[in-house]
């Protein structure tokens, strides 16, 4: 008990602490004290401009993005009964990436600044749905072996796809697909942090919600059965809001790993796998870490900014490396 | 709690022969009852039938004289406590935890767990000694813990009857009569147990009564002694079998003999 209780003080105050320099640091550093004063609604007419218009939002989308992408991951992993799970695992990211990358080399991007997320948006859900028709076509229930296969080849599907509207395109396109498919943070507006918000928020509440069949399923379905669980609907349900969550974040910031893989695993190693502290704290541990993540990509070698998935590999991999060695070795 | 079968058939998609083909079998209140028969012979699928998790072709499945498919999902996981053949736990799990997920069909979505919940896991855990176990990770317990720690799962449930598939499966004679004693105990006690399993000898020294099923069919029902007859499980296991009294127990003993031994009967 009381580990859990230090372990969700940590991650507020960490994510606290994360977008408190998110907002600070930056091209025009401000002071803790201008920060806030500029929050509270004073401050000069410049500070406001930087902080409620570009490094808030920026702050707010990293949290939401990450704390989804963390939450869906736990959910997967527990639905599939597998620690390789990850939020892309059923293809999500590689209809997104197809979408994106098909704006941008028919240069629709110029269009809007929305025609990208749409587009990245339907290519996640075709190949959600895609995902799912193969897996539900075989009998009347969901077999989630067929469902992680499915997304797999799905997957590999995609990505020759990718290969073969990369190779048809110029190299300023090329380059900016590939930026793209690495994840950035740097279009956030208040226009993404609501449409990602309005997307995740709903499905997290949801989510967290089934705690207590994904514990159930997290030992297996027939088990979950006879323990009362509506195994299908849990199972639908669950899969269902957590690749929205993915494809709302996919859509507005590019395909950032290892958020989902890494984070719930570090939860789960400090606290044990009961969904009921595990969801919640993966969500905020998700949101600490992609807003910090967000951080040192900006400022590690400003003014060049570095890919947010390179720094959540580059911070995520030792991080989750010293701590499957403290669990292996207790 | 009573289970029992009215010309059951069971058949599964994409398969020609019935699993279960025309099954009547009674279970009373307050009975160790064993399912026995060669593998594929539908034992499980008669447990899951009984459960209400396999489709039902033909006939009934009565629980509490009740048909099955008039129970939600919530009552049976409330009155029946169920130890499945086996579980992939893939992620580290006390074993408090999974005794604790015994609870959940009397819990709500929200609510957590109270002063009788927890006086029911306590009092499961000691039933199955595994009260020291409690804070171990289920993924480091042996065979014969993790089987033990399951079954207090079951009843955690408080339930008024379990039922197990092949609980005794893989475990030493000391764990395997452990776990045996502690069902003959629930029975004793008034709730019905419904077992699973292979081992005809075990059954004979502990269960009140059995069914023998052969190809989805029933070949023998009633007391040990009048199910475990020589020729009646050479017809089912199809293999050359003796059956003689125990002297230490008084009950049946089934030895399979090997080729060219007489069958003694």
């Amino acid at each position: 008990m009381t580990r859990r209780f230090t372990l969700t003080l940590a991650l507020v105050l960490a994510l606290a602490a994360a977008v408190l320099l998110g907002i600070r640091f930056g091209a025009v550093p401000l002071t803790t004290a201008d920060a806030i004063r500029t929050l509270a609604g004073k401050g000069t007419a410049v500070d406001r401009t930087i902080v409620l218009e570009l490094r808030l939002p920026r702050a707010l989308l990293g949290a939401l993005v990450g704390g989804g992408l963390a939450l869906a991951g736990a959910t997967l992993q527990a639905l599939l009964r597998n620690p390789l799970a990850e939020p892309y695992i059923l293809g999500i990211s590689g209809g997104a990436s197809v979408g994106a990358v098909l704006v941008l080399a028919l240069g629709l991007a110029a269009a809007g600044s929305w025609v990208l997320p749409l587009a990245a948006f339907v290519g996640a859900v075709v190949a959600i749905a895609l995902v799912f028709g193969v897996a539900t076509a075989a009998g009347r229930a969901m077999d989630v072996r067929v469902l992680l296969l499915a997304g797999v080849v799905v997957a590999a599907f995609f990505s020759a796809c990718i290969a073969f509207i990369l190779s048809m395109s110029q190299a300023r396109t090329v380059q900016s697909a590939v930026l793209w498919m690495m994840g950035s943070m740097a279009g956030a507006d208040w226009g993404s942090v609501v449409l990602t918000a309005a997307y995740t928020l709903p499905a997290a509440a949801l989510l967290l919600g089934l705690a207590r069949p994904l514990n159930l399923m997290a030992i297996g379905e027939e088990t979950a059965h006879y323990l009362g669980a509506d195994v299908e609907r849990v199972k639908r349900l669950a899969l269902l809001l957590a690749a929205l969550i993915t494809a709302a974040g996919v859509a507005v910031v590019g395909v950032i790993g290892f958020v989902g893989l890494v984070v719930p695993h570090a939860v789960r190693l400090l606290v044990g796998s009961d969904h009921r502290v595990l969801l919640p704290l993966s969500f905020l541990g998700g949101a600490a870490f992609l807003t910090l993540a967000d951080l040192v990509a900006r400022l590690a070698l400003a003014p060049t900014e570095i890919p947010v998935g390179v720094i959540t590999a580059f911070v995520g991999v030792p991080l989750f490396l010293v701590l499957l060695r403290r669990s292996l070795s207790t | 709690m009573r289970f029992g079968t009215e010309d059951l058939v069971v058949r599964y998609a994409g398969s020609a022969r019935a699993a279960l083909d025309g099954v009547s079998m009674s279970v009373p209140d307050g009975c160790l009852y064993a399912v026995l028969g060669p593998n594929g012979s539908g034992k499980s699928t008669l447990m899951k039938a009984l459960l209400g998790v396999v489709r039902i072709r033909a006939g009934r499945a009565l629980v509490d004289g009740r048909d099955v498919r008039t129970w939600t999902r919530g009552e049976v996981a409330r009155a029946v406590g169920v130890v499945p053949q086996g579980e992939a736990i893939a992620f580290p799990l006390t074993a408090r935890e999974l005794v604790g997920m015994g609870r959940y069909p009397h819990l709500g979505a929200l609510r957590g767990e109270g002063e009788g919940d927890r006086a029911a896991v306590a009092h499961a855990l000691s039933a199955c000694d595994v009260t020291d176990l409690a804070g171990r990770d289920v993924t480091t317990l042996s065979g014969g813990e993790l089987q033990r720690v399951r079954i207090a799962r079951a009843l955690a449930q408080e339930p008024r009857a379990l039922v197990l598939d092949e609980p005794t499966a893989s475990l030493d004679i000391r764990h395997q009569m452990a776990i045996l004693e502690l069902l003959r105990a629930s029975a004793d006690s008034g709730m019905t147990v419904l077992v699973v399993t292979h081992g005809l000898d075990m059954a004979a020294r502990f269960a009140d009564r059995m069914l023998l099923l052969s190809r989805g069919s029933v070949a023998a029902e009633g007391a040990p002694a009048e199910v475990l007859r020589a020729e009646v499980l050479r017809e089912v296991y199809r293999w050359p079998i003796a059956v003689r009294e125990d002297p230490a127990t008084g009950v049946p003993r089934v030895t399979p003999l090997r080729s060219g031994e007489a069958t003694g009967a």
